[in-house]
């Protein structure tokens, strides 16, 4: 019955492990051969495999695993999803009914465990109910603020002695649960009244855009304005970052221009981000003149933790739709915003050139022009999917993503060991993209047992090594706060990545100085059907920067190890 | 402020533990809660009583609004209400004692249900406040044992929490 709703459903690929309390669902998976099963070699990168797929095309991931430690493992993969809100259904298998609370062999209550990590959980009660949990399953984690669903499905569920109709619930209807619709036109009226009479506005977009498939709509309002425009880190993407009016990112190590405008502005219109603690630094004193409109399908982010003017419940897409056409119909002129734009070039262009210092010819090289050539060998086109430390900063801010979708990074919850699983699922379903996992030396040992699945499925990601021999983002803050003691910070033992990778049959090249970088990483994406890992030796002492001073404002950052504003 | 928030939600297994994880979870804080089926036996209605400042308590409702399993909620005390409590003493009463107990059991209108040579056991319902004050007029030397409910509320006049 589940694999026949999993079809149904248009479920194309699930990402699993197998075990005992799963088993009668995966001699099911075996009889049938529309949804195609996915053999990870850890649950936890089953969940961000799917949570990878989720990100790239908007649909929801699917995760199979068995009851106890395969469901314990996958709980990091859930949690990373449900911060970054992306739809996903876990399948767990559970202990037959009547050994539930005995403390079974491989039982654990996982609705207990993934409690506060879940967006909604579901135990399965009687076999019959299966189709209609299943569909309420995917409706509340597509719908909404989306986000992932797990549920636990006892065995004997899965093998019942009788026999029940199986139907296909076309529909789903829940009295406790209606997803938000439209915002509220007086609302969204004062929202454009504020935005036509701002001196000094600026439009912040976050993952809410992209999730909800509405960047275009925000690209056209952001134009019709001429307002500057920000995102935050999941937002990259929503808006062209080549294009004039884009100043990149804003927060932590956001860019400066980003951070100075949102300080310095009179209106902040925020679309689909939720003002956490790395995007606002401290928020007493946040935007200490701007007006603020929050516009959020999740009316408990707004007010959450910085004060709103104009709070907007609504989708992005309904809400940008109704302020164009109150735009279009008003007689108001386009506000004349060029002392702001002067402003803000002045802002640039005290920064151009000088954001860090190119290596010399025979130093090791920097990460950052790694990640800068990498964007030229792509052509700005490729999916970035990420691991979490400062090469994660460093891809962030120097890959310049013109199209949504296409940065797949941890933001939330942070986690390493994200980037392997999560690119292979982007890859495994865009097989004619190019996908590469910009990662580092500690991040990819999380995870690097996946070159095997790889191999198994023959998933050809292209892996960016920034390999600084230490935990950087670690060492950073120790440089920073701990007077350089550098406790568990450094990476003893490193494997030679590339006898490691070439033992799964993979490719794997390696880059010590500037001079052989272009010319490497040519030849690694010319190789389309081959996996390629190529390690880059980088310079262990760089920080990243600008870095948010703790306890500031927008605007106080660190821009190099000497200079700060 | 003190707040009596008055929740209907699914009658399903988990729910009341999603309720309780949740402030928990985001270390809201919870005074008094009680729970109990109503008479459409898909619904139960669970009222908790907290305290916080108004952004708290907007995240806290906000943030209940966000479970599946809940239908609908109010806090009450954003209007008129009535607020209830039950409370059950079991209270030390031999020689002059018996008499004082009894009259102060009556003062506050409450009923003594059950009784020893040496024992009664009384029964008071009332807002917390005339709970509190019943406990403190008794004295901390002639009780033995008290259970509380917790907080139930109901607003006043037309309003109506159903579905
Ligand atoms: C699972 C997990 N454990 C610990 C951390 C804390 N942490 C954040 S960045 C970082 C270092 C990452 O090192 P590496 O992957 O080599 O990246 P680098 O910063 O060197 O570029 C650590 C340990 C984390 N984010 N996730
Ligand atoms: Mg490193």
């Amino acid at each position: 019955m589940i694999t026949r709703f999993l079809a149904d459903e248009g479920v194309e690929y699930i990402y699993g492990y197998p075990g005992g309390a799963a088993l009668h669902i995966y001699d099911a998976i075996h009889r049938q051969d529309k949804v195609h099963h996915v053999l990870v070699r850890h649950e936890q990168a089953a969940t961000h495999m799917a949570d990878g797929y989720a990100r790239a095309t908007g649909k929801p991931g699917v995760v199979l695993v068995t009851s106890g430690p395969g469901a314990t493992n996958a709980v990091t993969g859930i949690a990373t999803a449900y911060m970054d809100s992306i739809p996903m259904v876990v399948l767990c298998g559970q202990v037959m009914s009547h050994l539930i609370g005995e403390d079974a062999f491989q039982e654990t209550d996982i609705v207990g465990v993934t409690r506060p990590i879940v967006k909604h959980s579901f135990s399965i009660k009687h076999p019959s109910d299966i189709p209609q949990v299943l569909k309420k399953a995917f409706y509340i984690a597509t719908t909404g603020r989306p986000g992932p669903v797990v549920v636990d499905i006892p065995k004997d569920m899965t093998a019942p002695t009788e026999k029940y109709e199986y139907v296909y619930p076309k529909k789903v209807k829940m009295r406790s649960y209606t997803p938000v619709g439209r915002g509220h036109t007086g609302q969204i009226r004062k929202a454009v009244e504020l935005m036509q009479k701002a001196k000094r506005p600026i439009l912040f977009g976050g993952g809410g855009l992209v999730l909800g498939e509405s960047t275009e709509l925000f690209q056209q309002l952001a134009r019709k304005l001429n307002i500057p425009v920000t995102t935050s880190l999941m937002g990259i993407g929503a808006y062209p970052q080549t294009d004039r009016q884009s100043l990149g990112w804003l927060g932590m190590h956001g860019s400066f221009e980003a951070n100075q405008a949102m300080h310095n502005s009179d209106l902040v219109v925020c679309i689909g981000a939720r003002f956490d603690d790395r995007a606002t630094n401290n928020t007493a004193k946040f935007c200490p003149t701007a007006k603020i409109v929050h516009v959020d399908v999740d009316p408990s982010s707004i007010g959450k933790t910085v004060r709103v003017d104009v709070p907007i419940v609504g989708t992005a897409k309904s809400v940008l739709e109704e302020m164009l056409a109150l735009l279009g119909e008003s007689k108001e002129e386009t506000p004349d915003l060029s002392d702001w734009w002067k402003q803000i070039d002045d802002w640039r262009a005290s920064r151009t050139g000088r954001l860090y210092e190119q290596a010399k010819d025979g130093e090791v090289m920097k990460p950052q022009q790694v990640v800068e050539a990498v964007w030229k060998a792509t052509q700005g086109k490729a999916y970035v999917v990420t691991d979490v430390g400062q090469h994660q900063m460093f891809a962030a801010q120097y890959y310049k993503f013109d199209k949504p979708n296409h940065w797949i990074t941890s933001g939330g919850l942070g986690t390493m060991g994200f980037g392997l699983p999560a690119a292979m699922g982007v890859k495994l379903n865009k097989p004619q993209e190019e996908v590469v996992l910009i990662t580092g030396e500690g991040s990819f040992q999380m995870m690097m047992q996946e070159l095997s699945t790889c191999a198994q499925y023959g998933i050809p990601v292209k892996i960016i090594n920034l390999n600084n021999q230490s935990l950087g983002m670690v060492r950073q803050w120790q440089d920073l706060n701990y007077n350089k003691r550098h406790a568990q910070s450094y990476v003893q033992s490193l494997p030679d990545f590339q006898k490691l990778v070439e033992s799964y049959g993979h490719v794997a090249m390696k880059v010590d100085t500037a001079d052989e970088l272009d010319a490497t990483l040519e030849k690694a994406f010319a190789s389309k059907d081959q996996l390629v890992f190529v390690d880059v030796y980088v310079d262990p002492h760089e920080h990243v920067y600008p870095m948010q001073v703790p306890q500031g404002s927008m605007r106080d950052m660190l821009l190099s190890k000497t200079e700060r504003t | 402020m003190r707040h009596i928030i008055s929740v209907l939600m699914e009658n399903e297994a988990g729910a009341l533990s999603r309720v309780v994880g949740l402030f928990s979870q985001r270390n809201f804080n919870i005074e008094t809660l009680n729970v109990a089926p109503t008479d459409d036996p898909t619904l139960s209605r669970l009222t908790v009583t907290t305290v916080g400042d108004d952004r708290v308590i907007e995240q806290i409702t906000k943030q209940l609004n966000k479970l599946i399993d809940v239908v609908k909620l109010v806090d009450l005390t954003e209007g008129q209400h009535i607020e209830r409590e039950m409370l059950l003493a079991k209270v030390k009463a031999v020689g002059a004692q018996r008499a004082e107990v009894k009259r102060t059991t009556e003062i506050f209108r409450g009923q003594i249900i059950d009784v020893t040579p040496s024992i009664y056991t009384i029964q008071l319902a009332g807002d917390a406040e005339k709970l509190d004050a019943f406990i403190n007029a008794l004295g901390s030397n002639t009780l033995l044992e008290v259970v509380r409910t917790g907080v139930s509320g109901i607003a006043r006049g037309e309003k109506v929490l159903s579905l």
